[in-house]
């Protein structure tokens, strides 16, 4: 394969593959001067990432802690912890909307990618790159235009249904639009590219003479694939569960584009709050509870593949 | 010890007869599903190109395609704030985008090359900016503007806060490409330079910059795509301003001018030769790929 063909769809492979390791022993020893310039050039840009982070992650946190009206003298910081009791016992229907919507997109986004990324991974040889790039053809239109025709793919007249009534294979009265099934087949598709990266990241690793071992050593294809393929996608497996399931919940384009005010997320009430009824204390406690629950899954994310990477490398070398 | 072993144990006593290389039926399958999928990811993108063509009466989409008119590419200048909002994501686009490059590229350098105290740090809020959900970023820089404005600076919510919130943003996805880039560097290529005295600093731009560049440029790229697609984010802190996004969001309430599919395709168009410009100077990626990256990142450095 040339290396410029090469280059294309796997760059995300080769970040990966380089991304990681940190500097050799002898660079770690830097002169006085060397720091100095180091940390001159990391100045600029970390002021500003401090900047644009982790000062409104911290002012979004005080914000949720105030109380007071909008039109009474405005908000004042007074630890007002009620915010997040009222928040989540008034919407928890909202985050619980939320978190099935999304966890169904998530459930079928890996089982329609898994497949897909193994076969590519696998057996697309030559064409692996070609292929990989096709799937990330998406990316090249805004996210809002692409959910905006899926509106017309779903409407009741539209390409799909309208054929289908016509020929009479549906009733006139069947549905997908403003049902939960357009929003979660909205979030799937919106959300299937990124949970297909990184899959093929870690799929793409797998070295294939361990099925090669596998299977003369007399397992059967599929225990091959049980035994050793999935074992070693895993780590893949969580990433994906990760980007895909975390952004899927605090997602609001699919909802409010797809969906009715019955399949209402999370995120649209935040998004109200903030933007209609400037209720900021509310709105941003809100969204507080939200990040928290994205930290926490992070957090596991990170512990369990601490372990769970070395102890199945222990496993194959065995 | 390997799962595999086990299995030889439990199967010795009926060895099946050697593997014959064949093609399998369902590999077939696979491929074809996966061709399937490539075209169900692709399917709105043709949309969009075909209902540029829609032969409406009025002039908002209708889910109902009918063959087939040029107006609407004859008239792509004719809804006026249809252009604004896309002269204002150009407007944030390039100068987000080379603000975010040269500060990304300055921390994916020493990121990717020295270790230092408070790199963890760092890595960690990169990690942050990437991670986090937008809706709660958006969410988070609108707090901070607005509490900002409360003690008295004075800050106009829109064009300014759409370009701080985008190069904020974009650094992230620029410092992850640029370190891949240069961790993945052959160190003793600049040794030999110096050994052939050069300065350090005739090192770094005769043979450094030159090697890392693609991973600039695509740096760069990544960073104009992520800007120009932002919906999430510029949705909380466009104030009255719109950029093209939002505005189609807007309008997807009353329907959409056709006139959007006609840019939507021209922005396809152009980004699809721009990947394949890309693609000779080096490489290309998508926001979520970072992610991933970023992810992934993270998991290993925790375990090397």
């Amino acid at each position: 394969m040339s290396s410029a063909e090469e280059r294309t769809g796997t760059a995300v492979v080769e970040t990966v593959e380089t991304l990681g390791e940190p500097p050799k022993r002898a660079d770690q020893v830097l002169a006085k001067r060397q720091r100095r310039v180091a940390y001159g050039l990391l100045a600029p840009g970390s002021i500003y990432l401090a900047l644009a982070f982790v000062v409104p992650l911290i002012i979004v946190v005080i914000t949720s802690l105030q109380s007071g009206g909008l039109l009474s003298g405005g908000y004042h910081f007074t630890w007002e912890f009620s915010n997040y009791t009222d928040a989540f016992s008034q919407y928890k229907a909202f985050y619980a909307k939320s978190l099935v919507y999304s966890g169904i997109a998530t459930i079928l986004c890996i089982a329609l990618a898994y497949p897909m990324m193994y076969w590519i991974a696998f057996y697309a040889g030559r064409w692996k790159s070609t292929l990989f790039f096709l799937i990330l053809i998406p990316f090249f239109v805004s996210f809002v235009i692409r959910t905006v025709q899926w509106k017309f793919i779903l409407a009741d007249d539209g390409l799909l249904l309208g054929p289908l009534k016509n020929i009479g294979v549906l009733p006139e009265s069947f549905h997908v639009l403003a049902t939960p099934t357009a929003v979660i087949a909205g979030i799937t598709y919106n959300f299937l590219p990124f949970t297909a990266l990184p899959l093929y990241v870690a799929l793409e690793r797998i070295d294939k003479r361990l099925v090669e071992a596998a299977k003369d050593l007399y397992a059967s294809k599929f225990q091959a694939f049980r035994r050793v393929v999935l074992p070693l996608s895993f780590p893949g497996i969580f990433a994906a569960i990760i980007l895909t399931f975390v952004p899927a919940t605090g997602d609001y384009v699919n909802s409010s584009v797809l969906g009715s005010a019955k399949t209402t997320m999370i995120g649209q009430i935040i998004q109200t709050k903030f933007l209609t009824e400037f209720a900021y204390p509310e709105a941003a406690a809100l969204s507080v509870i939200l990040m928290i629950g994205m930290l926490i899954l992070a957090l596991i994310y990170a512990r369990l593949l601490g372990t769970e990477d070395a102890a199945l490398a222990a496993g194959t070398a065995g | 010890m390997s799962a595999v072993t086990v299995e030889r144990e439990t199967r010795a006593t009926d060895l099946p007869p050697l593997r014959k290389k064949r093609r399998p039926f369902g590999l077939y399958v696979m491929g074809a599903f996966t061709i399937g999928m490539i075209l169900y990811l692709a399917s709105p993108v043709f949309l969009m190109i075909l209902y540029g063509f829609n032969n409406i009466q009025g002039e908002r989409q209708v889910p109902k395609f009918t063959c087939c008119t040029l107006n609407w590419w004859k008239n792509i200048l004719a809804v006026p704030a249809l252009n604004e909002s896309l002269k204002t994501s150009i407007e944030v686009a390039v100068p987000a985008a080379l603000i975010a490059t040269a500060l990304g590229t300055l921390i994916g350098l020493v990121l990717g090359r020295y270790a230092f105290r408070g790199r963890g740090w760092i890595n960690f809020v990169i990690f942050l900016a990437i991670a986090v959900p937008e809706i709660v970023l958006g969410s988070a820089l609108l707090s901070m503007f607005v509490k900002a404005n409360d003690i008295g600076a004075n800050i106009t919510i829109g064009y300014t806060t759409i370009l701080f919130s985008h190069i904020g943003f974009s650094i992230a996805f620029v410092a992850v490409t640029v370190r891949a880039r240069v961790s993945g560097l052959d160190r003793s290529l600049e040794n030999a330079a110096q050994d052939l005295f050069a300065t350090p600093l005739q090192a770094f731009f005769r043979v450094t910059l030159p090697l890392i560049l693609p991973g600039i440029v695509a740096g760069f790229l990544l960073a104009f795509v992520l800007s120009l697609d932002d919906f999430v984010i510029t949705n909380f802190v466009q104030g009255q301003t719109n950029t093209f996004p939002t505005w189609v969001y807007g309008a997807t309430r009353l329907g959409v001018p056709p006139q959007v599919n006609v840019w939507g395709t021209v922005l396809f168009s152009a980004g699809i030769l721009a990947a394949a410009a890309n693609l000779i100077v080096g490489s290309r990626s998508s926001r979520r790929a970072a992610r991933g990256v970023a992810v992934a990142t993270v998991a290993r450095e925790r375990t090397s």
